[in-house]
């Protein structure tokens, strides 16, 4: 049975050898008992009327005998079987079905003042025998007296009573069950009559206060001999599936941590996040004044991560679930489907309606049931309302060692009133990983929105400021101009835009005609060197008919001389003479 | 008589021990010692050893040895103690009112 308590802290490892325990079955107790209650001893439980005694007593003999094998006896001096049965059923507890299968006994053991008259030296074996006979008849190793301060009210001789009580608890511990005794939280004292005089082994004290009207149940374990265990006070909740407390003590600083990069579904804030975006299971904060579009940022990281097939938990605090899917769907976001498709769950409540530790608790079982990749608690300020900043650092630092244990992302974002400070109103800019601040930019007469990643652990990010502009087609971030002024957003960027526009105009038109005159000249140039390659023609053609025309006269000589020739055949010597003769006539 | 006509039908007396203990002893002894003296001829007295039958200690819900239960006639009333102080077991009874009436 010990076997079970292996998840439990590493020092509840080293106990068991010492101390043998019986494991609880509630969850969270276990953790802070360091395994469990003290097998084979009494514990004492008390507190005041409605803390929860008899719940927490009957979960412990449920889940023995459930979870662990253990059958148990339940001996109520205050409610009658049928009631018992009846109250537990709220809690998913089937009594009837744990009697009939001899894993449970219930006897309700009922002494009514009126009919009985003392007279004379007595004992309580008769309770002895009774709770004997129903732990011997199903083998019960746990049992629960629940409470066992009735017998003073209908037994007048403490004497008696005290030294008869004393023997009862020796009496079990011989009997080697694990026992629960309920009380009633006395003036000054922890119980009325102080059974804690007889039970010295495991106290542990419930409390159900009212703080600012909130109501806190706690659980503090106020001694446990022989046994380390959490000293704190621990809240609990009592809800349809039992008891759960939550062991709020930090486990160390000893999670794993992913490399796994995670886009925020902004491009450009992946971008500006080292072109990855965020590491998986890192905190995020986003904050900023009212209006800068956290929520909407919030909603680009939800669609995103449900794009991605992953889940995920929205705590919101100001809007409820309708309205944060309709105002996204202005911005182009979808978050109806993610939410049919069971990958996206809201939790919207006023923080008011618990007290920050009942907060804390419904958000580790939303968190453990639902196991999301992701948990957005937005904002995350307004907690500010049910307890102090201090308190809401502890709060957040217990909700984000419990979420870093299991490799989930939080995402938180928090309202920052007044001058834009970089500090959170609730001062937990320590435990974030990567930190982006909305401010609003405020410039000729407008005011627009302007991201910056203040810090990112672990990866290089952008020391740029980006105007977050929100459009139907969702979150957009452009770059910032910079003008003499500082940095210009909005209408301001928007004129500078179309002056660059028009200057770009400008000059590609200034090159345009560049090029139009270029080709004119071309064009003239080609056309010159037509002409001259028909003036080149010409005059080609002319020197053709020249070298015809020599040709034609060279010929004609050449006959002419032949002729001559032919009449004067002996005067041949003289030809040249003749010729001049003949050019004179 | 006035015990008869307050009382006529026969007192049955159930007492509850475990085990010869002085106490238990005492008890019986003191319980048949009244009974002669006030109800002579008109009770029965059953003892019950919850060692013996310890399922029946959760019909009368005993709790303290020995315990003396009035079964009849009803209501029931229940004595614990060794019965050694003979006024109150009477008181117990309801027969302290009668014996007075009568005495």
């Amino acid at each position: 049975m010990n076997t079970l308590a292996g998840k439990l802290e590493p020092d509840a490892t080293t106990q068991r050898r010492s101390l043998p325990k019986a494991p609880t079955g509630i969850a969270g107790l276990d953790e802070v008992l360091g395994g469990g209650l003290p097998q084979g001893r009494p514990t004492l439980i008390c507190g005041s009327a409605g803390c929860g005694k008899t719940l927490m007593a009957m979960e412990f003999l449920v889940r023995g005998a459930t979870d662990y094998g253990e059958p148990g006896v339940f001996m109520s001096f205050e409610e009658g079987v049928e009631e018992l049965t009846q109250n537990v059923r709220s809690l998913g507890f089937d009594l009837d079905d744990l009697v009939a299968r001899n894993l449970l006994g219930i006897d309700y053991v009922h002494v009514e003042r009126s009919e009985i008259e003392e007279t004379g030296e007595y004992d309580l074996d008769g309770l002895f025998i009774r709770l004997g006979y129903a732990i011997d008849s199903i083998g019960a190793r746990r049992v629960v007296l629940d409470t066992l301060e009735a017998l003073f009210s209908s037994l007048t001789n403490t004497g008696i009573l005290r030294a008869e009580l004393r023997r009862l608890f020796r009496w079990l511990k011989d009997k080697g069950v694990t026992a629960v005794i309920t009380g009633e939280r006395g003036d000054g004292a922890l119980t009325r009559y102080g059974l804690e005089e007889y039970i010295s082994d495991c106290v542990i004290l419930l409390d159900h206060r009212v703080n600012e009207q909130l109501a806190i149940r706690r659980l503090r374990v106020v001694k446990y001999r022989g046994s380390l265990h959490g000293t704190n006070e621990y809240p609990f909740i009592i809800d349809e599936r039992g008891i759960e407390v939550l062991p709020i003590t930090s486990l160390g600083l000893e999670h794993e941590v992913s490399t796994e990069r995670v886009s925020t579904g902004i491009a450009a804030l992946d971008d500006m996040l080292g072109g990855e975006g965020y590491f998986r299971g890192s905190s995020l904060l986003i904050s900023g004044g009212a209006g800068t579009g956290k929520t909407s940022l919030a909603c680009h990281f939800v669609a995103a991560a449900c794009g991605r097939g992953e889940r995920c938990i929205y705590f919101a605090f100001e809007e409820s679930q309708a309205q944060i899917v309709r105002n996204m769907r202005s911005l182009g976001l979808d978050l109806e489907s993610p939410v049919r498709q069971g990958l996206l769950r809201f939790h919207a409540a006023r923080p008011t309606l618990h007290g920050l530790e009942r907060h804390l608790v419904l958000m580790h079982k939303a968190i453990r049931d639902f196991q999301p990749q992701i948990v957005v608690l937005d904002p995350v300020t307004n907690f500010l309302s049910v307890g102090t900043g201090e308190d809401v650092k502890a709060m957040l630092m217990r909700l984000l060692d419990f979420l870093k244990m299991q490799q989930i992302t939080l995402l938180l974002t928090s309202l920052t009133h007044g001058a834009e400070t970089e500090q959170t109103d609730v001062g937990i800019s320590s435990l974030i990983d990567t930190w982006m601040l909305v401010r609003q930019i405020e410039l000729s007469g407008e005011r627009n929105r302007g991201l910056y990643v203040l810090k990112s652990r672990g990866m290089a990010h952008s020391n740029q400021v980006r105007e977050l502009v929100l459009s139907d087609r969702g979150i957009d971030l452009t770059e910032v101009y910079l003008g003499p002024e500082g940095a210009l957003t909005g209408s301001a960027r928007l004129a500078q835009e179309a002056r660059e526009r028009r200057e770009a105009a400008e000059r590609h038109q200034e090159i345009e005609r560049a090029r139009l005159d270029l080709e004119r000249r071309r064009q003239a140039l080609d056309a010159k060197m037509a002409s001259l390659r028909l003036e080149f023609e010409a005059e080609e053609e002319m020197r053709r008919f020249i070298e015809q025309a020599e040709a034609g006269e060279k010929s004609r000589l050449s006959d002419r001389e032949d002729m001559a020739t032919a009449r004067q055949a002996k005067a041949s010597p003289a030809t040249g003479r003749r010729r001049k003769q003949a050019r004179g006539e | 008589m006035a015990v008869q006509s307050e009382h006529p039908e026969v007192f049955e007396l159930r007492l509850y021990v475990a085990g010869q203990t002085p106490k238990s002893v005492t008890a019986l002894a003191n319980l048949k010692k009244m009974c002669e003296e006030h109800l002579a001829g008109k009770y029965r007295i059953e003892v019950i050893d919850l060692l013996e039958q310890p399922q029946l200690a959760r019909g009368d819900q005993i709790l303290a040895i020995p315990t003396l239960v009035r079964r009849l006639p009803s209501p029931i009333r229940k004595i614990i103690g060794d019965l050694s102080n003979t006024e109150r077991v009477l008181v117990g009874l309801d027969l302290r009112a009668s014996e007075l009436k009568s005495g």
